[in-house]
Formats: structure tokens, C-alpha cells, sequence
């Protein structure tokens, strides 16, 4: 060490060592502090998309139109589904990636400090845009968040171009923070820390931010098309100009199965991270882990029409999709058999990142059972756009998605705090969640066997038993969401001091440093051996 | 410049706090409800929605000033290390990545609609009956003059302007390297040359798009609602056109800041950003000429 460099260490510390109050949040390039802030607009994301799935719920709770008129029951499921997408689910990713990547690679904080606080901050303004939307005349969208055309073109209300804008400003903080992460990773790695001696975590952002990079720029071409399709006399989408709709599904699901895999490969990341702390066991194959995660970011490039089988394809394409997509089990099945290998004759214990870590082993396998049949082209043509298809993603989605995210919060709750939640409040949430949701998830897929179609706020009257119970459980689940809130202040105010390394088994740089993490970690790196 | 690793790793340098961001996303948040108010009321012309897009654009030019100044600052001041260097270069490379994949959708649509729609409203495959009953008088070519609702065009051939506009941005590149092989050597009376030599060939290029888009508009009918033919047509050459109109920005903000001595021939992050995307949108523009004028 130097002299030099030790006056600009302690030149900076004592500059940023912290604005107060709302400047701390909105001049902040600290890591930590913007890993926080994506963090909570994740969790009110999560309940604001959360209630308007209770508004559909209620509305389905019983056949006939009750509660809600049609057109407002489509806005609420385009926009639920665009909330949980890009404001609930990605934004709580990227959160993690922010407090942890740095720390776990031991670096200062992430490469591109102020970029970071840019991609945060126009994420509230854009949720803004789409959700004051919803109270302009005409409406919000209305057209599902796969926003097809012509539903979004020629049949759309007023808002689309604030649609298409909002849109637009998430696509630009995605692309953002995913350049962020890639740069740090690449460039900002301890000394030692090769590729191969990354942990998982690290290594399943990273292909993550590369697919961000390579699709959130096609989903913005397919919404400015659309945009132009809409107010300025363009014909991509219409046949009548020589465009063609099938064209806006290619577009469309050419950034949406990356998309899909964009909101799982964290999730595989988190679990592999926590499995192995609780089974106390070396995680199993991970060399198999990075190359099975790299394998399926690949093949998510040559799978998109397999959401369009009945639209309207050669058959030859029909046959490349589905064998593509039933490839993909192949590198998953790797995954779930090394996670279970990994358990196998291990010295379990069941804390709350476990619990959900276990449930999302086998929920997610579910997931993708219901995925594999959905893969088939001809079984297919009987579940496309039923709710069969809405219990596949949903637990792919839900159990899976967001179960890994509250896996890696009750994980790394007491790093972040520096108090242990409380355990029995956290089991608490997690059976709530477990039984709640599978009450809400599992009867829609034979609601979807039986016919029912997704999408519709009115269903027939043999539906009606399964449909209450769906709902039942749906309030049960989202009520439950509240006790993850109320154990989250709880634990921020107090609660039993948490050691450095409060999980035994755990490995990894974060948990060399005190907990709470100080606000500057690895101003000079750590060596790797 | 540190050389040795060790204190390389010890001098990454993490920025202060900085109100430039939050700055930059009222900005965005402005530009977005402007323009959706301006293109939601087009057809009437009311509301104040064109106002408050240059509003939102006038402040994120400011917000480009206020920041990349104390970037400069910063770099200028000797707080930058090789590997904050390795940052900055490999986030442009990656920046230029995502708008290789953004004009890839507008590529995409092309080719799709060339080599599937169009054929396809023509009877071609299994469409015979779709071909009898919508629109039987439809002819599939491209480019697409007449399309299946009848509206017609003239296709823009690639003879003429858009062969000078492809000479012009080509050697626009070449002069680009020279410029950037002589601030590599040192030699800043070159450098000044090539690079304003660059900018002129930009401005040159810009002012040939605009006389095209005239003649297209004007003489031949192909507008951007001349069907799917003039929708690439616009899209394609008109986002390249914006991204060319920001390369030779960056680049007359790049020729200021030679002027004022600013660069080394070891460090010059900014310089060779902005030749790197000028390379970048002069490669986008041989496949638009490929693939939009003379295919």
C-alpha cells in the first residue's frame, strides 16, 4: 500500500460517507444503497401487482360478471402481468445482484457506479407512467402484457403510446444495469478469482445480463413498431400493407423466452448458493452447473415460436421448435438432479432459506413438467391459452421465481441488517405460502385440462367449484405476503445481533466481512486462493 | 497510470455521490409523457406534450454536459486507473452490442416479411385459399410497390445518392482510423486533420439522407405509410440516420477536445468510444445498403 492511494481512500470516505436523508437515496452510488432501494420497489411492485391480481381473483371467485366490467379486467391482467415482469420479479434480481456481486467477487462496488443509480431511479418514474394510465380516459392497456397486435395496434385505446414509452424507459434501466453487471464481473474480480472459482451466484448474472443485453433492444423494436403501427400509418403488423400480426409474435417472442430465462437463471443461481450452506456439502458438479446454465441461455435463442404453435407456422418449424424446446429439459434436468445430489447425505437443516430453497426444487420441477408437455406440438394445440398454461408459468413464475428471491432475502436478511429475522415468523410464511399457493396454482391446471381459457372474466358454470377455491387461495397467498413485510421491519429495528457468518455451512467472501456489511467493502481486494 | 497490478487493483476509483442521474431521469421521465402526449393527441394537434419533450430533451442535454464534465474532471485530475479505463471501454462495447441487437428487430422484420409475409399474401406455401379470398389481385414483389390494400410507391433505387452516401460514410471510417492512428502516435496536426475531415464527411452524408428523404417524399411517393416497403424503408435508414447524427456529435464534441489538448496517445477512452460507434454505424449502413437498396 501506498501512501498515494491510502489519502484518496480516506479523501473519499469522508465525502461519501453518507448524505442524509432523501439525498443518501437519490445521489447515492453506493451499491449497497441502490441494491436497497431496487429491493423495496421490488417488494411494492410485488403488492401493487398483487392487488390487482386479488381484483381478477374476486371477479373469477364466482361465474357471471360481478365485480368489474370486461374491459378493466383485461387492463388489470395486462398490467398485473407487466408489474410482476418488470417491476416485481427483475427489478428484485437486479437488487440482489447489486448488494451481492460486489462482495462476493471482492470488488469496491459495481464498475459503473453512477449508471447504476440512473438504471434505478427512471425505473419509478416509468411504473409511474404505466400506472397513471390506467386512470386516462379510455384506459390502460387492455391487450395482455404480451401486448400481440392487432390487439395493440389497430384495437388499442388512447395510452398505448404511454405504454410503449414506459416501456421503453424499463428496457433502457435493464440494459443498464445488465451492462453494469457484466463489467464488473469481467473487470472488477479479486486477483485469483478466475472464471471457474466464481461462485454460481456470480456466474448465472452474468449469462443473465448478456441475454438482458442481447433482448431488452428487440423488445424495444417490437414496441416502437408498434408505436409507429398505431399513430403513424406503418403496416408492419398488418396484412393489408403487406405486414404481417404473425410477424409481431416472432418479434415479440424472440426477446420473451430470453426474457423467461432471464427471470430463472438468478433464481438457479440463489438456490445453488443456499442448498449447499444448509446440506453443509460442497455443491455437486459445478462445472456441470455453469455449463448447464450456458446451454440453456443458448438454446432460449431457438425456442421462441414454441408460444405460437397454433398461430400458424410450417410444419417444418413446428417440429425444429418443439425438439429445441424439449432440449432445454436436458441441461434443466442437470440442474435439478445436482441440486438433489447435493442434499443427498448431506447434515440438513431446515431455516427459512432452505425451506423455500426445497420448495423451489420441487415446484419448479413442476413448473417444468407442465412446460415439457406444453412443449408438444399436437398436446399443445389442446392447452394453448387455457389455464393450464397459466398454472405452468405461474409456478415456474411464483414457486419458483419469487420463492428463490425470498430464499436469498431470509438468506442474507442479517448480512444486510445485521440482525437474525425472526425464525419462527419466517416459517410461519413460508407454510402460509407453500400451502396457499399450491391451493392457488395447482387446480388451474385441470381448470385448463377441463377447457377453461385464460384471459376471460366470465367462465362456465361446471368451472365454478375449482374457480373458488383458486380464489380462496389466492387471497390466502397474497395475505400472506404481508407476514414477509411485517418480519422485514421487525428485523431492520432490532432483533438478536447477527455474527459475521451466521450460517454455518455457508461459504463465500460476503461472510468475511461484519454483518451489518459496512457501507465501503474491498476498497482494497481480497486475495483469492 | 499505474502499471504494477497491485496498486492497479487498490486506485478503482468510486465516485461521490452525484445528482447528474436523478437529474437524467426526470429527463427521461419528461421526454416519455411528452412524447405520449404528443402522439396520443397528433391527429388534433392539442395538448403541450411537443413542450414538454423539449423540455426532457433540453435537460438531458444538460445532464449529458453536467456529468461527462466531471467525468473529464476526473480523468483530467489523474483519479482513473487502467482498469476504470477497462470499465468504461468494455461498457461502450457492450452499449454498441445492444444497438446492434435493437437494429437487428428492425433487420428482422425485413427479412420476414420479404421472405415470408409478402410471398405468403401472394398464395405461396399452403396460403392458395387466404391468396383467393382476401386479396386476389395482389401481386407478391419486392419491393413491395402495391401492397394487398392497393396503396402505391416507387422503390428507391440504390444508384445515385445512396451510393454516394455509401462512398462517403466508408471513407468517413477510414478517416476515422487515420485519426485515431495519429493520436496513437502523437502526431496532433493530423489528428485535427482526419477528424475534422470525419465530421465534414458526417455532415456530408446527413445532408444527402435529407436530400433523398425530400426527393422520396416529394417526387417518388414512398413515405414511411407506403406499406411495409416504405415502413423498413423509414425505419431502417431513419434510426440509422439518428444514430449517425449522434456519432458525428460525439465526434465534434471529440474534435473540440483535441483542440483543447485533451487526449493522450495511452489515454483516450472518450476519443475511441466515439470511433468505435462511428465504425458502428457505418457497418449498420453497408448491410441497410445490401439489404434496403439493392437486394
Amino acid at each position: 500500500m501506498t501512501t498515494a492511494t491510502d489519502t484518496i481512500d480516506a479523501h473519499d470516505e469522508h465525502h461519501d460517507h453518507k448524505m442524509t436523508g432523501i439525498k443518501r437515496w437519490l445521489y447515492t452510488t453506493n451499491h449497497k444503497d441502490i441494491g436497497t432501494l431496487y429491493l423495496w420497489f421490488s417488494f411494492i411492485m410485488l403488492l401493487t401487482g398483487g392487488a390487482m391480481a386479488m381484483v381478477i381473483r374476486a371477479e373469477l371467485f364466482q361465474p357471471g360478471l360481478q365485480i368489474i366490467e370486461p374491459d378493466f379486467f383485461n387492463q388489470m391482467t395486462t398490467v398485473h402481468g407487466l408489474i410482476m415482469v418488470f417491476g416485481a420479479i427483475m427489478p428484485a434480481f437486479t437488487g440482489l445482484a447489486n448488494w451481492m456481486l460486489p462482495m462476493m467477487i471482492g470488488a469496491p462496488d459495481m464498475a459503473l457506479p453512477r449508471l447504476n443509480n440512473w438504471s434505478f431511479w427512471i425505473l419509478p418514474f416509468a411504473f409511474g407512467i404505466l400506472l397513471s394510465s390506467l386512470f386516462m380516459e379510455g384506459g390502460g392497456p387492455n391487450f395482455g402484457w404480451t401486448f400481440y397486435a392487432p390487439l395493440s395496434t389497430t384495437y388499442s385505446n388512447g395510452s398505448t403510446a404511454f405504454f410503449v414509452f414506459a416501456v421503453h424507459i424499463m428496457g433502457i434501466s435493464s440494459i443498464m444495469g445488465a451492462i453494469n453487471i457484466v463489467v464488473t464481473i469481467m473487470n472488477l474480480r479479486a486477483p485469483g478469482m478466475t472464471y471457474m472459482k466464481m461462485p454460481l451466484f456470480v456466474w448465472t448474472f452474468f449469462i443473465t445480463a448478456y441475454l438482458l443485453i442481447a433482448v431488452m433492444p428487440v423488445l424495444a423494436g417490437t414496441v416502437t413498431m408498434v408505436l409507429t403501427d398505431t399513430y403513424f400509418g406503418t403496416d408492419f403488423f398488418n396484412a393489408a400493407g403487406g405486414g404481417d400480426p404473425v410477424m409481431f409474435q416472432h418479434i415479440f417472442w424472440f426477446f420473451g423466452h430470453p426474457e423467461v430465462y432471464i427471470m430463472i437463471l438468478p433464481a438457479f443461481g440463489i438456490v445453488s448458493t443456499i442448498i449447499p450452506a444448509f446440506a453443509r456439502k460442497q455443491l455437486f458438479g459445478y462445472s456441470s452447473m455453469v455449463y448447464a446454465t450456458s446451454s440453456i441461455a443458448f438454446l432460449s435463442f431457438i425456442v421462441w415460436a414454441h408460444h405460437m404453435f397454433t398461430t400458424g407456422m410450417p410444419l417444418a418449424g413446428e417440429l425444429f421448435f418443439m425438439y429445441c424446446t424439449m432440449l432445454i429439459a436436458v441441461p434443466t434436468g442437470v440442474k435439478v438432479f445436482n441440486w438433489v445430489a447435493t442434499m443427498w447425505k448431506g447434515s440438513m437443516t431446515f431455516e427459512t432459506p432452505m425451506l423455500f430453497s426445497i420448495a423451489f426444487v420441487i415446484l419448479f420441477t413442476i413448473g417444468g413438467f407442465s412446460g415439457l408437455m406444453l412443449a408438444m406440438t399436437p398436446v399443445d394445440f389442446q392447452y394453448h391459452d387455457t389455464y393450464f398454461v397459466v398454472a405452468h408459468f405461474h409456478y415456474v413464475l411464483v414457486t419458483g421465481s419469487l420463492f428463490s428471491i425470498y430464499a436469498a432475502a431470509y438468506y442474507w436478511l442479517p448480512k444486510w441488517t445485521g440482525h437474525m429475522y425472526s425464525e419462527k415468523l419466517g416459517r410461519f410464511h413460508f407454510w402460509c405460502s407453500l400451502i396457499s399457493v399450491n391451493l392457488l396454482f395447482f387446480p388451474m391446471h385441470f381448470l385448463g385440462l377441463a377447457g377453461m381459457p385464460r384471459r376471460i372474466p366470465d367462465y362456465a358454470l361446471q368451472f365454478a367449484d375449482f374457480n373458488k377455491w383458486v380464489s380462496i387461495g389466492g387471497f390466502a397467498f397474497g395475505l400472506s405476503q404481508l407476514i414477509f413485510l411485517v418480519l422485514v421491519i421487525k428485523c431492520i429495528r432490532g432483533g438478536e445481533k447477527a455474527p459475521a457468518k451466521p450460517w454455518d455451512g455457508a461459504e463465500g467472501l460476503e461472510w468475511e466481512v461484519p454483518s451489518p456489511a459496512p457501507y465501503h467493502t474491498f476498497s482494497t481486494p481480497p486475495e483469492i486462493k | 497510470m499505474t502499471t504494477e497490478t497491485e496498486k492497479e487493483y487498490e486506485s478503482y476509483y468510486v465516485p461521490d455521490a452525484s445528482h447528474w442521474p436523478i437529474v437524467g431521469a426526470v429527463a427521461l421521465f419528461l421526454i416519455a409523457i411528452g412524447a405520449g402526449n404528443y402522439v396520443a393527441n397528433l391527429d388534433t394537434g392539442e395538448g403541450i406534450g411537443g413542450w414538454v419533450l423539449l423540455a426532457g430533451i433540453a435537460l438531458i442535454i444538460y445532464m449529458v454536459f453536467g456529468w461527462f464534465s466531471n467525468v473529464i474532471d476526473e480523468s483530467m485530475e489523474g483519479k482513473y486507473s487502467a482498469q476504470m479505463d477497462n470499465s468504461f471501454r468494455q461498457g461502450m462495447s457492450w452499449f454498441i452490442f445492444s444497438e446492434v441487437m435493437f437494429f437487428a428487430a428492425f433487420f428482422g422484420a425485413l427479412l420476414y416479411a420479404r421472405v415470408f409475409a409478402v410471398p405468403w399474401l401472394g398464395g405461396e406455401g399452403n396460403n392458395l385459399e387466404t391468396f383467393q379470398v382476401l386479396w386476389p389481385e395482389f401481386q407478391a414483389a419486392w419491393p413491395l410497390t402495391s401492397t394487398p390494400d392497393g396503396t402505391t410507391t416507387e422503390a428507391m433505387g440504390w444508384n445515385g445518392l445512396p451510393l454516394y452516401n455509401t462512398i462517403l460514410l466508408m471513407t468517413s471510417s477510414v478517416t476515422a482510423h487515420f485519426a485515431h492512428v495519429a493520436l496513437e502516435q502523437n502526431k496532433r496536426g493530423a489528428l485535427k486533420v482526419w477528424l475534422g475531415l470525419t465530421v465534414l464527411l458526417g455532415l456530408a452524408f446527413l445532408t444527402l439522407q435529407v436530400e433523398e428523404y425530400i426527393h422520396a417524399y416529394s417526387a417518388m411517393g414512398l413515405t414511411l405509410a407506403s406499406g411495409i416497403y416504405g415502413n423498413t424503408f423509414f425505419m431502417l435508414t431513419g434510426f440509422h440516420g439518428m444514430h449517425v447524427t449522434l456519432g458525428t456529435i460525439m465526434l465534434i464534441v471529440m474534435f473540440f477536445r483535441v483542440l483543447k489538448g485533451h487526449f493522450t496517445p495511452e489515454n483516450h477512452f472518450a476519443f475511441q468510444a466515439a470511433s468505435w460507434y462511428w465504425h458502428f454505424v457505418d457497418v449498420v449502413w453497408v448491410l441497410l445498403f445490401l439489404f434496403v437498396y439493392i437486394l
